[in-house]
């Protein structure tokens, strides 16, 4: 029987395609297509609005979606791992906490680099939501940390399921702090959730949420899968160094 | 177009490092597909620590 030579399946192979198609088709609608938010004021006539910087949102605004999901997914899984303590559900709080973390850190980035035309500013340490985002960020990144600080990654899946589970809870500090402090945060309330938005930018939003989950689920499933054969890989080098040591027993 | 230089360090930056991250995952998985027996890598229906 001859070993597969990746990670991919038939499956993931789909996925894989339909994201780029996908991605590709976000990247024609956000840049060629839709338009730049531009407004004039009543009484002036003056323009005003994010301009061109608004199609950094159609990849923002997503990214933001998928983190939150990530986590939560992260959380469930562990909470799944400390119910059932089976390396199943250990591997997928894993990779989707990883894959979490990194479109966390893509959403601050992105968001800073949408900040400084729109706002002014690449960041502002006061804003509430910048802040918890941040903290979630590097609750995370803690997490990761902690699961690589162990040799034996059986040893790691408690603890870090309960940090994954405490680190969750800021998402709807996230979620609600431009309602709680509106006036500790440069962010305006949904404008999504209320259809503020409407047409062909609310089209490119929605695509752009599903482009990105299809490439979060990509991205979780390779990472799951690589976690299972690291696991099997582990379990079988433990395996063979207690045989090692029974064969060294048996020869004294 | 305005702010070109913004839009094309958020998408580029972002695309990029989800690209590498990819790329990372497949060489780590195709790495591990060869030294573990494929009898647990074939997706999903591996016969033993189905821990599901």
């Amino acid at each position: 029987m001859t070993s597969p030579i990746t990670t991919a399946s038939k499956g993931s192979k789909i996925l894989g395609m339909t994201s780029i198609i996908g991605f590709v088709v976000l990247v024609l609608l956000a840049f060629f297509v839709t338009d730049p938010d531009i407004r004039f004021h009543p009484e002036t006539g003056e323009e005003f609005g994010q301009f061109d910087a608004v199609r950094l949102l159609y990849l923002h605004v997503p990214m933001a979606i998928v983190t939150y999901l990530a986590f939560v997914i992260c959380a469930i899984a562990s909470a799944g791992y400390l119910v059932r303590r089976t390396f199943w559900w250990d591997s997928m709080a894993h990779a989707a906490g990883e894959v979490g973390t990194l479109t966390c850190a893509l959403v601050l980035i992105t968001g800073s680099i949408w900040g400084r035309p729109v706002w002014n500013t690449w960041w502002e340490w006061g804003d509430v939501r910048l802040m918890s985002t941040l903290i979630l960020f590097l609750l995370f990144l803690g997490y990761l940390a902690l699961r690589g600080a162990f040799v034996n990654p059986q040893r790691a899946a408690r603890p870090a399921a309960i940090v994954a589970l405490i680190a969750v809870l800021d998402i709807p500090l996230i979620n609600r702090s431009v309602e709680w402090w509106e006036n500790r945060t440069l962010h305006q309330k949904s404008t999504l959730s209320e259809l503020k938005i409407e047409d062909l930018t609310l089209f490119t939003l929605m695509l752009g949420i599903l482009v990105s989950v299809l490439v979060m689920s990509w991205l979780i499933l390779h990472r799951f899968r690589v976690a299972w054969l690291e696991h099997i890989e582990f379990e079988q080098g433990v395996k063979t160094a207690i045989e090692e040591r029974r064969q060294v027993g048996h020869g004294d | 177009m305005t702010h070109l230089g913004y839009l094309l360090a958020g998408w580029g930056l972002s695309s990029l490092a989800i690209l590498l991250y990819a790329v990372r995952l497949l060489k780590r998985g195709a790495q591990l597909s060869a030294r573990v027996p494929s009898e647990y890598a074939r997706w999903m229906s591996s016969p033993k620590q189905n821990g599901g």
